[in-house]
């Protein structure tokens, strides 16, 4: 199992710091979580590790592989896949189609034995077809595989979401903010799925605003603000920082 | 479609030489063909990866003078001119691609377009090669064997062929996961790209595709009409294309193919029907009423409405 680690990441956005020097390791197995304030450079970071943005300096590898400066589809390629804070499906095709377009890397058909029409072809498509549907259903969605994606309501459309970036096989899921405008119970169902994705042998790297979701789950929490790390250690240790308490509840003490 | 659905419709296809009256009707027949493949192949690019190619028809042009060249100045017989018709617009297709490679939407347009205009000149004049704006007459017909494909019911059943074959093309394509990838691309490309679709590959890959099938309905176009001139790469002929293809329905198997048919027999219709000031203007009312109600196109109205 490999280890996630970024070295003095810099993102600059005209002139202004995002990420002023960040380093951190998220430990393979683990269930690690970004938080901070808003603004804090969360999604930036996510960002930057998985080839959506440039980086002005430092270096993120994988498993001792640079990451930095690959392309989305080769960081993914890699095993680490990233979700997005907005809610990203491909919004006219059913969950199926959602779940099989996750699926790509999984298959292996080239376009010449597509055009002939091999055998080959139609068995590897039952084979991605099966795979579908035992990620829908690992996902609590087998009830909707024929529906369009976009026609789901919010919460079931971020697990939607979550299916396609599990069809990928990451060895690294990034989550960006996964809980964001789900209910209660739909909270309580993710905290689940990504309990049960851990113990798949999944390293989990989550970025979420919701400090009971993040507290209860989480191995390792890291802490930003202002573009930099300010804490980082379990939850118990995290909720007692005094640096963490400041930078929630206000700076009248800088 | 259901299977009887496309039983009737290749007994319908195979027969319509007997059915139709006149040579006239043929021809309208072997036209809608010869659209149905530039449509099907300008489907591939703007129904699946949302990309529109706004210089279509300089795919269908370079088909069309590949094979018209070959065939007058180096005496090759027509198939092998077909193949190299369809190879180099497929390369053609595949300079373009590699050159909008991160463009998209406006752009791909404009760089499609700029395309069309440079190859469209360079027919104009580069008079030793291409004859200029007086054109290549006198393209010879296929043969098959011992036969020649001279009469419009030969000629028919060739291009029925090429249309089945851009078909299946499209079909295995479109429900492949290289076709999957390219529906990612029009739907979500970052979502894409973040399992591991790379994007930009498939991009190119569809146009070369669609490419090389424009260019196989430029060579069948040359070898019908016996006459290529500049005018193969005119602007109307990529505005026919989008007509059909969004008329019949984007990013549907068949939607081109029925649009084809419609707006090549619909002219030729109002031809019969009223004086000529009064055709464009009925095209156009009728094309309006049809965006207006069937704004997703024929197919997937009819397929909607049979749910």
């Amino acid at each position: 199992m490999a280890t996630l680690a970024v070295e003095d990441l810099a993102v600059e956005f005209g002139g202004v710091a995002a990420l002023a020097g960040v380093s951190f390791e998220v430990r393979p197995g683990t269930i690690t979580s970004l938080i901070g304030p808003n603004g804090a450079g969360k999604t930036t970071a996510f960002n930057a590790i998985t080839g959506y943005l440039r980086p002005r300096r430092g270096r993120v590898t994988f498993n001792g592989e640079p990451l930095t400066g690959r392309r989305p589809c080769d960081v993914a390629r890699r095993g680490v896949v990233r979700t997005f804070q907005k809610t990203s499906v491909f919004p006219a095709l059913s969950v199926r189609d959602n779940v099989m377009i996750g699926l790509h890397l999984r298959g292996r058909a080239g376009i010449f034995s597509i055009l002939a029409g091999r055998r080959a072809v139609a068995d590897e498509e039952a084979r991605l077809a099966r795979e579908a549907a035992a990620i829908i259903a690992f996902v609590g969605l087998p009830h909707r595989r024929d529906e369009v994606a976009s026609a789901l309501p919010y919460g079931e459309q971020r697990l939607v979401e979550l299916a396609v970036a599990l069809a990928a096989r990451p060895k690294v899921l990034l989550l960006d903010e996964p809980a964001a405008g789900m209910t209660a119970s739909e909270r309580q169902r993710l905290v689940d799925l990504v309990r049960r994705v851990r113990e798949q042998d999944v390293t989990v790297f989550l970025v979420e605003h919701d400090m009971r979701l993040v507290m209860g789950v989480s191995d390792t929490v890291i802490v930003l603000n202002n573009g930099r790390v300010i804490a980082e250690g379990p939850p118990a240790a995290i909720q007692s920082h005094p640096e963490v308490i400041r930078a929630y509840l206000g700076s009248s003490g800088a | 479609m259901t299977r009887a659905g496309g039983f009737f419709l290749a007994v319908g296809a195979l027969t319509l030489p007997l059915w139709l009256q006149s040579p006239y009707h043929v021809h309208v027949a072997i036209m809608a063909g010869i659209f149905g493949v530039l449509a099907m192949s300008l489907n591939l690019l703007l129904g699946y990866t949302g990309q529109l190619s706004l210089g279509h028809a300089a795919f269908f042009g370079i088909g069309a003078y590949t094979s018209a060249l070959l065939t007058l100045k180096l005496d090759w017989s027509f198939w092998p001119a077909l193949a190299a018709a369809v190879a180099l617009a497929g390369a053609a297709g595949l300079f373009i691609g590699r050159l909008a490679l991160k463009l998209r939407g406006a752009y791909f347009v404009l760089v499609t377009i700029s395309f069309a205009g440079v190859v469209s000149l360079v027919s104009i004049n580069w008079i030793e090669l291409t004859n200029g704006p007086l054109g290549l007459p006198g393209v010879p017909a296929p043969e098959l064997g011992p036969w020649s494909l001279r009469t419009k019911t030969a000629y028919y059943y060739l291009v029925l062929a090429a249309v089945a074959l851009s078909y299946v093309v499209c079909r295995r394509l479109v429900r492949s996961r290289i076709g999957r990838a390219l529906v990612a691309l029009r739907e979500n490309e970052p979502l894409a790209e973040s399992v591991g679709v790379d994007v930009t590959h498939y991009l190119v890959l569809a146009t070369v595709v669609s490419a090389a099938m424009a260019g196989l309905g430029g060579s069948l176009y040359a070898h019908y009409t016996r006459f290529v001139s500049p005018e193969v790469f005119l602007f109307t002929y990529t505005v026919t294309m989008v007509i059909m293809v969004v008329a019949g329905g984007k990013g549907t198997l068949l939607g081109p193919v029925v649009g084809a048919l419609l707006f090549t027999v619909l002219p030729e219709a109002l031809r019969e029907a009223m004086a000529w000031q009064w055709q464009l203007l009925a095209y156009g009312v009728l094309l309006i009423v049809l965006v207006y109600f069937l704004p997703r196109g024929i197919v997937p109205a009819v397929s909607a409405w049979r749910r």
